[in-house]
């Protein structure tokens, strides 16, 4: 079943122009009550009067069913609010897009009442219902009266209270008469706005789109279809729709509809405005329960209905989007048929009883396949199977939670949604089949192999195993045997795997059988985390290989296999992706370790500890003033002066950190990154100005250093000192770069650390300026930058990589640093405005502030 | 079904996507809302089960979230700690109706006390 109408009504729509008007127009009537023979065709039929309010789909399959069991048990009235018969709902996408006409998508028409004795009243919806009468008041003023009321008002679409909302040309999704609003505007051309990003919005913008206007689609959240797709497939929906020339703004929020006479554009919250002379509002929908509710009928979200779609009156039902069955409000078409099956065994005297539904969506959008169904959240208890086929669009997702499936999200290739839908419905014990799910139905049932080997065995010699660069299963077998024994020999040598990496099990499985006890099995390199099997350096590469520019974008062209990472993976793709694209990327806060986004640093209480910078070391009595002030002011419970010679004020809680960076700010004080995998201090003995030993004014070149490369972040923390002569006292030779002043010039040192385990510097080279001291720092924190692992200090990476190698890239190849010195330099650009003037102005306020109180009722009450 | 009344305590976008934002209680435990990447909220105590590090100022990923203090793995549905670690933070019943983030009164003012 499709699941278009997840976002459709299935019932009428109210008439515009104020509910209580009606109402008063209905008591009007109230003594007016006209018989049955005036009411319609009762004409002397005798049968009870069953009364259907709504001529929608749920309303008319509600009496399809009944008429299934017992055509000549009740006499059949149907009001409808539009001016037509029953038509399918769901299909106006395509009617829009022009693929199918009006007439193609009636479901009933006037023969079908005619022949089944069913009165039809359209353009006049039911506005009240009396219960103590049981007669319904039309619009018009025809009053009927019933023995079984049912009520299947579907959804009233939701219109976003904003300013312009009422403005011509603004309208929302839900009928014909949208539908023939949006033609005409079509048909005019221009610019169109779409609100919500959510299925039917997306079909809308889709058929304006095809009907050749400038379509852009504004979406609240930052996915779009987050409630039917998980954020990797609405990335790729997204992608595709954008590849399609349609303008997707996510994260996007309406501030007002603006217009003269008839709307002109949409300015959004952060100022921006989008000229458009339509506006249409797909928003989302809630059940249509006013009239139920005026009635006195119990009503929550929904309409309260029974097993049998009886409401709290039992000669009043309900069925569809306008109830309310177990505290489920359903939107899709599946549950609907349920319903009127139950409805109808009731009605005929054979009560079946309706349990709720386990609903699943599978549909095109735009033409892109699309399905999900369950929890495809996930929870902390389940587990994810999901395969990323990046050359083909493709994306899937199983839900797995004690063996057994509970929700999947599949994009680009639905043909085994209905395989999952059905193991989940039926709560399969999938544990025999697990190792194959992801491949679908005719692979996992494929001769029922019971170890993947076997099926990897099976396959022939043409069958492709790498998709990506069209390697066959003969190929990586001969390259195998003819001496590529790991992995990465394989992916170097026939390019299998080597691309996007979702057939690595698939080779490393062919290892295993070409090789047999010979392969170790061990991946000789280091994934990056659980959720890939790339390491580092292969994620790093492909990055700029491929042009990559979002943590999702990497996700699926890796195929990772978690749905959105993990606290590992995460903070080191946004490091790579800021290294590699300066100026470009956007950084994701989310991503970040919580120093790093509160620009601070964590203690062991949850309180923070504020390091302000002090260029060299130097300081003087203003911001010993400021920081004295600071530690009275937000009695700050300990002061003292680091290692790297700061002063560290502990004990800030996160509400007070903007006001404490303001007043730290007001004494020319900017962040010290002590927090950060960044350029934390340079620490500096006073040298030739004031030392008797010293030889070069290292305090001096300190600061020209610190304010070189301030602000820059790196893969590690990363320390600097410079020391006015070899006795050392700033301690140059446990630093990551470090420079011992001579009387001939500057020693530059490198991969020193203190910690855990020390290590003193590899001495770089020599060189005989303070300029070549600063460009030769400025290289070797580049090449850091580019090529060392996140987390990896300089320490071990210069192990890893080998002296010889730094020296081959700072030292020897003089074209090759200078063109790092200037991409430090250029990277330098982006990163060096003071986080905390940021923050101390009032941008990313929620990071600080909580979002409300909490306090218990009488404390409340007494106010 | 949870008996109590639900309190509004604003909209969802207030919270930031893979993002927390903390609610604290009067004479008890702060309570810390989650916005997971699919859009969902859950509600814990603000307090790992571990060594009561703030759990809102962590990084979420999936239906979890990583304590910033050593990095244990809470999960957001059942506030237990995930793979080797034993322990349990409260949770607290959230709902999202209307775009608005509803905590239950009577279990908040109950888990944090």
């Amino acid at each position: 079943m499709t699941g278009k109408a997840a976002t459709q009504a299935l019932g009428i729509q109210r008439p515009r122009g104020g509910l209580f008007s009606f109402l008063e127009l209905g008591m009007d009537f109230q003594g007016q009550v006209v018989s049955d023979e005036e009411s319609g065709d009762a004409g002397g039929d005798s049968r009870p009067h069953l009364i259907v309010v709504g001529n929608g789909m749920a309303g008319c399959r509600a009496v399809e069913e009944l008429l299934a069991r017992d055509p000549n048990r009740y006499r059949v009235t149907i009001f409808g609010a539009e001016p037509h018969v029953n038509y399918n709902r769901i299909m106006l996408s395509p009617v829009l897009a022009g693929e199918k006409t009006f007439e193609q998508i009636v479901i009933n028409d006037r023969a079908w009442y005619d022949d089944n004795k069913i009165a039809l009243v359209t353009d006049d919806p039911v506005v009240a219902i009396d219960r103590a009468a049981k007669t319904v008041t039309a619009r018009s003023g025809r009053t009927a009266r019933y023995d079984k009321l049912l009520i299947a008002t579907g959804s009233d679409p939701f219109i976003i209270p904003v300013p312009g909302k009422d403005l011509p040309g603004v309208i929302s999704f839900r009928d014909m008469k949208d539908v023939d609003t949006m033609l005409a505007a079509a048909a005019r051309g221009g610019e169109a706005v779409v609100i919500g990003g959510g299925l039917l919005g997306l079909e809308a913008a889709h058929g304006l789109s095809l009907r050749g206007m400038k379509v852009t689609v504004i979406h609240l959240m930052p996915t779009l279809m987050e409630r039917q797709l998980d954020e990797a497939a609405g990335w790729l929906l997204k992608s595709e729709l954008e590849a399609r020339g349609q303008t997707i703004l996510t994260g996007a929020d309406t501030a007002e509809i603006v217009g003269e006479t008839h709307v002109e554009g949409v300015r959004l919250k952060d100022g921006r405005l989008i000229p458009a002379s339509l506006v249409v509002m797909a928003v989302g929908i809630r059940p249509s329960v006013a009239l139920a509710r005026e009635a006195g009928l119990a009503v929550g979200r929904g309409i309260h209905v029974d097993d049998h779609m009886m409401t709290s009156d039992a000669d009043v039902l309900a069925v569809g989007e306008c109830v309310e069955h177990e505290g489920q409000v359903y939107g899709l078409v599946a549950p609907l048929w349920d319903m009127c099956r139950a409805l109808a065994d009731g009605l005929v005297g054979k009560p079946t009883g309706y349990r709720g539904s386990v609903t699943s969506t599978k549909l095109k959008v735009s033409g892109i396949d699309v399905f999900s169904a369950g929890e495809f959240g996930g929870s902390g208890e389940s587990e994810d199977i999901v395969l990323r086929d990046a050359s083909r669009g493709v994306y899937k997702r199983v839900v797995v939670k004690d063996d057994r499936i509970v929700g999947a999200v599949l994009y680009g290739d639905t043909a085994d949604g209905n395989w999952y839908f059905d193991l989940m419905k039926k709560g399969e014990d999938i544990s025999s089949v697990r190792d194959f799910l992801i491949f679908g139905q005719a692979f996992a049932q494929g001769g029922g192999q019971a170890d993947p080997k076997a099926a990897v065995a099976a396959l022939s010699d043409d069958a492709e195993i790498c998709g990506c660069n069209g390697v066959s299963k003969g190929k990586v077998v001969a390259t195998i045997e003819g001496g590529a024994c790991t992995l990465d020999a394989v992916r170097a040598t026939c390019k299998a795997s080597a691309s996007c990496g979702s057939c690595t099990g698939l080779v490393e499985q062919l290892l295993s059988l070409t090789l047999g006890d010979d392969y170790g099995g061990e991946r000789t390199v280091k994934t990056l985390c659980k959720c890939t099997s790339f390491g580092h350096a292969d994620v790093r590469r492909e990055i700029v290989a491929q042009g990559m520019k979002s943590i999702p974008e990497v996700m699926q062209r890796m195929s990772w296999s978690t749905p959105d990472g993990c606290s590992s993976c995460r903070p080191a793709l946004n490091y790579y992706l800021l290294c590699a694209w300066p100026g470009e990327y956007v950084d994701d806060q989310q991503s970040r370790f919580v120093n790093e986004r509160m620009h601070a640093n964590i203690q062991k209480d949850g309180t923070y500890s504020v390091v302000p910078r002090m260029w060299g070391g130097i300081t003087n009595p203003r911001e010993l003033r400021a920081i004295a002030d600071v530690v009275e002011k937000y009695n700050a419970p300990m002061v003292k002066v680091t290692g790297g010679q700061r002063l560290d004020i502990f004990g800030i809680k996160k509400e007070d950190l903007p006001a404490v960076w303001a007043d730290l700010n007001a004494a020319g004080m900017v962040s010290g990154h002590a927090y950060g995998k960044s350029l934390r201090t340079v620490k500096t003995c006073v040298g030739s100005e004031w030392c008797r030993f010293g030889t070069q004014d290292s305090t001096g070149l300190g600061v020209q250093l610190e304010r070189m490369s301030w602000g820059s972040w790196m893969p590690h923390k990363f320390k600097i000192a410079v020391s006015g002569c070899p006795r050392n006292c700033a301690e140059a030779t446990i630093k990551d770069f470090g420079v011992v002043c001579v009387d001939s010039g500057y020693e530059l040192h490198v991969g020193g650390n203190g910690g855990i385990k020390v290590r003193a510097t590899d001495l770089l080279c020599k060189v005989a300026t303070e300029q070549q001291a600063m460009d030769y720092c400025a290289a070797f924190i580049q090449l850091y930058r580019e090529e060392a692992f996140y987390l990896e200090r300089t320490a071990p990476w210069i192990e890893r990589v080998g002296l010889a190698y730094i020296q081959a890239r700072i030292v020897e190849d003089e074209v090759g640093r200078e063109a790092l010195t200037s991409r430090f330099l250029f990277s330098q650009n982006f990163s060096q405005d003071d986080p905390w003037a940021a923050r101390a102005a009032g941008s990313e306020r929620e990071q600080h502030a909580h979002l409300g109180e909490f306090r218990p009722i009488e404390a409340i009450a007494a106010e | 079904m949870y008996v109590g009344d639900w309190i509004d305590v604003g909209p969802i976008t207030a919270i930031p996507v893979r993002g927390s934002r903390t609610v604290p209680v009067a004479g008890g435990d702060e309570v810390a809302l989650f916005r997971t990447g699919d859009n969902q909220v859950f509600a814990l105590v603000n307090r790992c089960p571990h060594k009561h590090g703030p759990l809102s100022q962590g990084i979420i990923h999936g239906h979890a979230v990583t304590c910033p203090l050593h990095n244990w793995r809470i999960s957001l549905v059942t506030g237990e700690a995930l793979g080797e670690d034993k322990g349990c933070t409260p949770t607290i019943p959230v709902k999202v109706d209307g775009g608005r983030v509803l905590l239950c009164r009577t279990s908040t003012l109950k888990a944090a006390a």
